[in-house]
């Protein structure tokens, strides 16, 4: 998995709530049996119209915010459905951060598990970025997933809280699979005892 | 012993390794795949020449893709993207060595309706899918929810999942529901009360006599749409309902194994002083048939009410109902059912089991839907679909104008050919609003079986307490 440490980018403001995996990789997109090449649609139905020409007023779409490595959103991101082509895709644009009030709990799962590092931060401190966001190219923020701290353009700081497993894991771009396998041994001790304790399963 | 909540007791039954810093192994009792969301977690074992560790606990069908026509088992009557992906499937089932219901199997339906047919689903399990509406699987007293991809891949080669604990959210559904008031009602009324992320963070257990009072099936449609109040996992203890559901059935424990495990699963229920982090009560005889008018699921409101306007909310909401209004091209004011529609889906993992399609028989019955109405019916399994020929039901549906399909997701999501088109309007059975969710521009209102049926035959929104 990518490492993910610090990051100054821009930031695309989003402020809509509930933005969810339908909006952020529509269906037909997940008929593939890759993980590569989503970020062409990602927002596929808000971005472009049927015949594949920009909605110009979608924030992507302009300008100052087509090389955007950082959404802010609005509450409950990623709300729906549990497709891990959600993240694959927002990945695959370039985006490597999104910040908001709070998430669903399998987008946010599955942000950890490709690179992408979702913060969550009070109210206040999501409105304050979101009109820092709005200031469009000029305004770029800054992660640094060690210290914990989002930096707006004006120097202005916010903390925010992360599971220390998903924290450590992203820094050092770990592999979740491989860590559990360090601890067979456990899986196989609890396996032999559920298997005596509940044979029916 | 400290009293426990059902899901702290499920919970410890699983702990396979904790962490100092409470990240916990969960052991998983039963992972149900299907074809959209692990193709990739398939390769990812072959590339770094993993097995599946478990097997037998592994259970595979294709149901996202399949289309509901006839002929369907053959490739060339799928689109090549869709082909492509069941045929990854096959492939996948035979290679591992999973469990399997292909397309042309009787027993096939969607993962969420085929588990519990088949008696994979139990109480006390662990159950995961890479589908959000494992949530459903809750209904037995199983630990059950929606992984994503890396992570059935992750189960897949371990059998566990990297866990913390959520909070316990109890909501308690008291007394009697109204006639016409179902279990989709109680679902949509808790979150149109709870909000799209009320249960973020928690493990829902459900309690209550009304919760009670409900069949299995209509458990599993409360639990189904836990996943859109945002929580982990809806839970219902289990019960005689429950015991007598999975009795006989082709993977439950029989003799003394059924002995030994019933006697585990009637400790499965929360203790008296057990600890909860919010309880959330409603009375059952306030719960009324409803109705989302908007694109979120917590856009709720009973049949009687009027489409509202965006002032009527607040904070971020104004602009979202504001973007919904447009959406589904609602004026404020309207009655409910003044909306005329053009199509009317019944089936899906919320609403495709046989007690819903008695329920819509119930109302459909030497009846014929409205003139030019596009309406389709599509059972869950194809168990379900060959119960409901027996009982008569297909009879009533296609008498009435339905088109009786086979067994799939279907236009709950539209991934396969069933979909809006531009501008559509749908009464459907399903769990999610979202923009272009049944189709690009589709417009959807979600809604019990009941109550799709009685639009069925109006044309418009209609309180099916006027058709009973």
């Amino acid at each position: 998995m990518d490492k993910f440490e610090t990051l100054t980018g821009i930031a695309a403001p989003m402020p809509l709530v509930n933005i969810d995996t339908d909006m952020i990789i529509p269906k037909q997109f997940l008929k593939t049996i890759k993980r590569s090449g989503l970020g062409a649609n990602l927002f596929d139905e808000m971005r472009f119209d049927r015949q594949g020409n920009e909605i110009p007023d979608f924030v992507l779409n302009q300008d100052a915010y087509r090389s955007a490595e950082i959404i802010v959103a609005g509450d409950n991101f990623g709300c729906g459905s549990s497709r891990e082509h959600a993240p694959w895709a927002i990945k695959d644009f370039g985006i490597r951060c999104v910040i908001s009030t709070s998430f669903a709990d399998i987008f946010y799962n599955n942000c950890f598990k490709n690179g992408i590092l979702p913060i969550v931060l009070p109210e206040e401190a999501v409105d304050l970025l979101m009109k820092d966001a709005e200031k469009g190219a000029n305004a770029r923020m800054t992660i640094d997933l060690e210290a914990q701290t989002v930096t707006a353009s004006d120097g202005e700081t916010f903390s925010f809280d992360v599971d220390p497993f998903r924290k450590r894991c992203l820094i050092e771009g770990l592999d979740d699979i491989g860590l559990t396998m360090e601890k067979a041994a456990s899986i196989d001790t609890f396996e032999a005892q559920a298997s005596q304790a509940r044979p029916w399963v | 012993m400290s009293p426990k909540t059902l899901y702290d007791k499920i919970w410890d039954a699983h702990v396979a390794h904790e962490a100092e810093d409470g990240t916990c192994l969960l052991y998983i009792d039963r992972h149900l795949v299907h074809e959209v969301t692990s193709p990739q977690a398939f390769e990812g074992l072959r590339m770094t020449n993993r097995k599946v560790r478990a097997p037998d606990k592994t259970i595979a069908v294709p149901d996202h893709n399949v289309p509901t026509t006839p002929g369907r088992n053959d490739p060339k009557n799928m689109t090549e993207d869709s082909a492509i992906q069941v045929a990854a499937l096959d492939r996948n089932a035979k290679e591992f060595g999973i469990h399997y219901y292909p397309v042309s199997d009787v027993r096939q339906g969607i993962v969420h309706i085929v588990g519990p047919e088949q008696g994979w689903t139990l109480p006390g399990m662990t159950v995961v899918c890479g589908d959000s509406h494992t949530a459903t699987h809750g209904a037995f007293g199983a630990l059950a929810h929606g992984i994503g991809t890396s992570e059935v891949e992750h189960v897949l080669a371990t059998q566990t999942l990297i866990q913390k604990k959520s909070k316990n959210m109890k909501v308690e559904i008291t007394g009697k529901l109204a006639p016409g008031v179902t279990a989709k009602d109680i679902t949509l009324s808790v979150i149109g009360k709870t909000g799209t992320a009320g249960g973020t963070g928690y493990v829902i257990e459900y309690c209550g006599e009304a919760i009670r009072d409900l069949s299995m099936e209509g458990r599993m449609t409360v639990c189904n749409m836990a996943i859109e109040g945002g929580a982990r996992a809806g839970l219902i203890a289990p019960d005689e309902k429950t015991y007598e559901y999975c009795m006989g059935r082709p993977h439950a424990p029989k003799g003394a194994q059924w002995e030994a495990a019933l006697a585990w699963w009637k400790t499965l229920y929360s203790d008296d002083d057990a600890h909860w982090d919010l309880v959330i009560t409603i009375k059952g005889e306030d719960i009324a048939p409803v109705v989302t008018w908007g694109t979120s699921p917590e856009d709720v409101l009973p049949i009687t009410a009027n489409v509202p306007s965006a002032d009527d909310f607040e904070g971020g909401k104004v602009g979202a109902a504001q973007r919904s209004l447009d959406y589904m091209g609602l004026t404020p004011g309207t009655p409910l059912t003044d909306i005329e529609i053009d199509t009317v889906f019944i089936g899906s993992c919320t609403n495709g089991r046989i007690e819903d399609l008695r329920a819509a028989a119930e109302i459909l019955k030497g009846k014929k839907i409205k003139d030019g109405l596009r309406a389709m019916i599509v059972p869950g399994s194809g168990l379900v679909r060959a119960q409901a020929e027996e009982e008569g039901l297909a009879d009533i549906f296609k008498e009435a104008g339905f088109e009786w399909r086979l067994a799939g997701c279907s236009m709950c999501l539209a991934m396969n050919p069933d979909q809006l088109a531009e501008g559509e309007r749908c009464v459907s059975t399903s769990n999610r609003n979202f923009e272009g969710r049944q189709g690009y521009k589709g417009r959807t209102h979600l809604v019990s079986p009941g109550m799709a049926a009685a639009a069925a035959l109006t044309g418009r929104l209609t309180d099916v307490r006027e058709v009973m």
